[in-house]
């Protein structure tokens, strides 16, 4: 199959059912996409399809339907997105595993919605598991890259 | 890969333990009784100059022993080590360093304290069979009980000024000037003219000189970085997906691996059938460990679908039946041959409790996984003569024992990697995950083999945190708590957690009180009994040990007591209170709250609790509204007595952070065992707390007392009764039991 994944198209021969959550990490060794339980409920292996927040471990690589971007994709220690950018000067991690999840889920959120109220935060993003418990950061860092991005 | 990592790892003999060094006249004597586990790896132009301080001549490298699971270890063990050091974090590395006995948690050892007996002018009243024990397995380098900053906060500082004062000592050499005239600045030595010597330039001199041990650690006037907000070393990387973790770990050549354990906690490996599994694309093998089946195939997803399609008959286990015979265990506990201890008893309690109304109630605490978002994993190559483990521990030094043990390969030859940990809250203070690898890995020797527990691996086969059961009994008196008897039953963790590492652990076990023994309050007759429960579950130290039961008993219990003397919660307990720190925290969050007593609206609830753990006085005020979803929480002000705060920044994550994992345990939370098979297996009924449920919450660190101490631990045994106490207030419900969701509704 061929899947276009962080602006590269890669043949991939795998099965169908294989989640995608998989091919990324196993395939392609893009381990920033983390697993964390396989039933979508951490959301630390989401990633955009189509630009829409997914679960790739949710989604069977036979199924993906649009490119692929992984928070490899969004932006690297040297070219950071917005959103990565508002996570770094918030200071938002602590273990960090859940965090290439939650930032995917932001990017997505703001794209929809520049300006969210607090509830909007709070709908998009329960569905991230932060086990250290870094919501109050993790709110104050979603508002944070709504002011980037509205600057850039 | 850690360069440290390679150095040769040297064993040593646990000897008697004697201190690392003592303060005397303002000037510490660095030295350690071990030898520099550094020394052995160096080529020219090297110099390890402590163990702690590795310069080589491209790079400072800072060993930072104790493990991250997020709490920032990594980032305060270098903040302690450059302060003295003279670098800047940006021109550092750090690694975790070879496991070695040098570098043994004091902090743990020799207090046993803030893990096993928890400070505060009761100590001395623990047993010392408990305390020994203790100390042989905490003495060793671990990961806990909040004690990276304690340890560390002397020790850390003293190893970067005896490096950098062997740096001036090699600078003065080579330019022929007197060390009193140099000063340093930003991993250089400075010359009175003003040329500046990098230390990576001079390591090749400092490593031919005896270490300069006599120095003056600065005072506190002087701290560049102690105090100061500063940016994590890791957040970059772990903001852009770039940090690696144990799970990330690759090979050339590696396979991929997963577990079918026995679901039945503690049972045996019955008869399967694996016709199905070999079926599936990639599974090359499946091998009988402990407890199960190992199953390694090409790649993670293939392993867990091999797992699935295996058709095991499983036997029972060794776990009661029903959650019914775990509570009744507890219930039958109360008694005086299963009396642990009573570390406290003022006053006279039969005769206040004789006088007239009695005020009774029961408490319960359920079992709870630690789940942190990173599955367990280990990754290890079995060589017939050697050994290589990748793994995130908090124990390594048990992890090589275990292996070695396991393989008959001697520890010297086993070579561990210490890898970023993605949470623990004490679930990495097991090590059965490594057992397991290596097993498998034993079987294929010569391939490295990544072995990932599935999520519900991982928590069916937790060793989760006690469950608890306490009863109390008190009296009032013209609006004042004369009496309060608080007896606690509970398996030992501490026997449970270090039977598992081979040590038995006679005498009583403190953290069946801890929390609740130790508490600052003069209520007249005041009593805390502990009572051991039969081993149930295997247990092991959850974030806060025996005060996250304990500190919600207590404050509960108490909250019972000031509302039958028809007192204010704030008030009284500042009233009872007998410790100026502990005051202190209190007053703080009166302040902040603004607090004018538990209804200060309509429809609006607060609670304060108070628990001292881990030496470190902590006060939450929590606030809830009744809205048409349900309760909401709204806001929570904390406030926590560590002497000195190292850095605010990651003071105030592990303090919300704290609250946040406190709260949602006891909202939404239990792990229960039917049949002695968890039935929580994973996050759809293990939820935790999702952001939507967070509270505002501000954070205030208080630094009057003279004892620096850690903060990972302690902001989580008062949020649960803060929570229940808030509650009773808008609703008139009072919760006695966790998790509450099972008896209110949240919003």
């Amino acid at each position: 199959m061929q899947l276009t994944i962080d602006g590269t198209d890669h043949e991939i021969e795998v099965e169908d059912a294989m989640p995608l959550l998989w091919v990324l990490r196993d395939v392609l060794g893009k381990t920033g996409v983390k697993y964390g339980c396989g039933i979508a409920q951490c959301g630390a292996c989401t990633v955009h399809i189509d630009g829409e927040a997914v679960r790739s471990c949710q989604v069977a690589a036979g199924d993906v339907w649009g490119p692929v971007t992984t928070i490899h994709g969004l932006g690297n220690p040297e070219t950071r997105h917005a959103v990565q950018q508002a996570w770094i000067e918030t200071q938002v991690a602590q273990c960090g595993y859940c965090q290439s999840g939650q930032i995917m889920q932001a990017a997505a959120l703001l794209s929809e919605t520049p300006d969210p109220s607090d509830e909007d935060i709070d709908d998009a993003m329960s569905g991230n598991l932060c086990r250290c418990g870094a919501y109050p950061r993790i709110r104050a860092a979603v508002k944070v890259a709504a002011a980037k991005l509205k600057e850039a | 890969m850690s360069r440290v990592g390679k150095i040769a790892r040297r064993s040593f003999l646990v000897g008697a333990v004697a201190a690392a060094g003592g303060v005397a006249f303002g000037v510490w004597r660095y030295k350690t009784p071990y030898r520099n586990p550094l020394l052995s790896g160096l080529n020219d132009g090297e110099a390890a100059l402590t163990p702690y301080v590795l310069i080589r001549p491209d790079g400072i490298t800072l060993i930072t022993p104790r493990a991250d699971k997020g709490q920032g270890a990594y980032q305060v063990q270098a903040m302690l080590l450059a302060e003295e050091l003279d670098v800047t974090l940006d021109q550092i590395a750090v690694d975790p360093g070879p496991p070695d006995v040098a570098y043994w948690n004091r902090a743990l050892a020799d207090e046993a304290a803030a893990f096993l007996a928890p400070g505060g002018g009761f100590g001395e009243q623990v047993a010392g069979s408990v305390v020994s024990a203790g100390a042989k397995f905490l003495g060793l380098q671990i990961t806990g009980g909040s004690t990276t900053t304690p340890d560390g906060f002397d020790k850390l500082r003293a190893a970067g000024a005896s490096a950098r004062e062997t740096l001036k000592a090699a600078a003065a050499a080579q330019a022929g000037v007197a060390a009193s005239e140099l000063t340093t600045r930003d991993g250089a030595v400075i010359l009175p003219d003003g040329t500046t010597l990098p230390y990576t330039e001079l390591a090749a001199g400092a490593a031919d000189l005896d270490p300069v041990t006599d120095v003056a650690l600065r005072p506190a006037s002087e701290w560049r970085l102690i105090g100061k907000p500063t940016p994590r070393l890791d957040m970059v990387a772990k903001s852009t997906g770039t940090q690696d973790y144990g799970i990330d770990v690759h090979l050339p050549g590696m396979v991929h691996a997963t577990v079918l354990l026995n679901p039945a906690i503690g049972g045996a490996l019955g008869s399967y059938d694996t016709a199905e599994t070999f079926k599936i694309r990639g599974v090359q093998s499946v091998v009988e460990i402990s407890g199960g089946l190992g199953i390694v195939a090409d790649n993670t997803w293939r392993a867990m679908e091999g797992a699935k399609a295996i058709v095991a008959s499983w036997p029972d286990g060794p776990l009661p039946r029903s959650m019914e015979a775990h509570w009744q265990a507890l219930s039958d506990s109360f008694t005086e041959d299963t009396q642990d201890s009573r570390k406290r008893d003022d006053g006279d309690m039969d005769a206040a409790l004789g006088a007239g109304d009695v005020i009774e109630a029961e408490y319960r605490a359920p079992y709870l996984a630690h789940a942190p978002l990173e599955p367990v994993n280990a990754t290890v190559r079995v060589d017939d003569d050697a050994i290589e483990i990748w793994t995130g521990t908090q124990i390594p030094r048990n992890v090589l024992t275990n292996v070695s043990g396991i393989t008959g390969v001697s520890e010297d030859d086993i070579t561990l990697h210490v890898q970023m940990i993605g949470g623990s809250f004490g679930h990495r203070l097991e090590d059965m995950v490594v057992r397991h690898a290596t097993e498998i890995a034993m079987q294929m020797k010569g391939t490295p083999v990544k072995l990932t527990y599935s999520r519900e691996e991982d928590m069916t086969h937790e060793f989760p945190r006690q469950i608890a059961m306490a009863r109390m009994r008190g009296a009032v008196r013209e609006g004042r708590v004369e009496a309060f008897d608080l007896g606690i039953a509970m398996p030992s963790v501490i026997v449970s957690q270090m039977g598992r590492q081979g040590l038995s652990v006679p005498g009583p076990d403190s953290q069946i009180v801890a929390g609740a023994f130790e508490q600052p309050f003069s209520v007249p007759h005041h009593r805390v009994t502990g009572y051991r429960a039969p081993p149930l579950a295997p247990i092991s130290s959850w974030r806060s040990v025996g005060a996250s039961t304990n500190g919600f008993f207590y404050n509960t219990g108490l909250d019972e007591l000031i509302h039958a003397a028809g007192a204010d919660p704030m008030e009284e307990r500042l009233r009872l209170c007998d410790d100026a720190l502990a005051r202190g925290v209190l007053e703080a969050v009166a302040e902040m709250s603004d607090w004018s007593g538990p209804n200060p609206a309509d429809g609006v609830g607060r609670g304060v609790a108070f628990t001292k753990s881990f030496g470190v006085p902590c006060a939450e005020v929590i606030e809830v509204e009744t809205t048409e979803a349900g309760l909401k929480l709204t806001r929570a002000w904390v406030a926590a007595e560590v002497g000195t705060v190292v850095d605010p920044l990651n003071f105030e994550n592990q303090v919300a952070g704290g609250v946040i994992f406190g709260l949602g345990h006891a909202m939404n939370c239990e792990l229960t065992y039917a049949d002695g098979r968890a039935e929580q297996t994973n996050f759809d009924t293990f939820q935790g707390l999702r952001l939507y449920q967070a509270p505002a919450i501000e954070v205030r660190g208080l630094e009057n007392g003279d004892k620096v101490l850690g903060v990972g631990e302690p902001p989580v045994p008062p949020a649960a009764p803060a929570l229940a106490a808030a509650i009773f207030a808008a609703t008139g419900t009072r919760l006695r039991e966790m998790p509450f969701s099972k008896f209110v509704e949240f919003a």
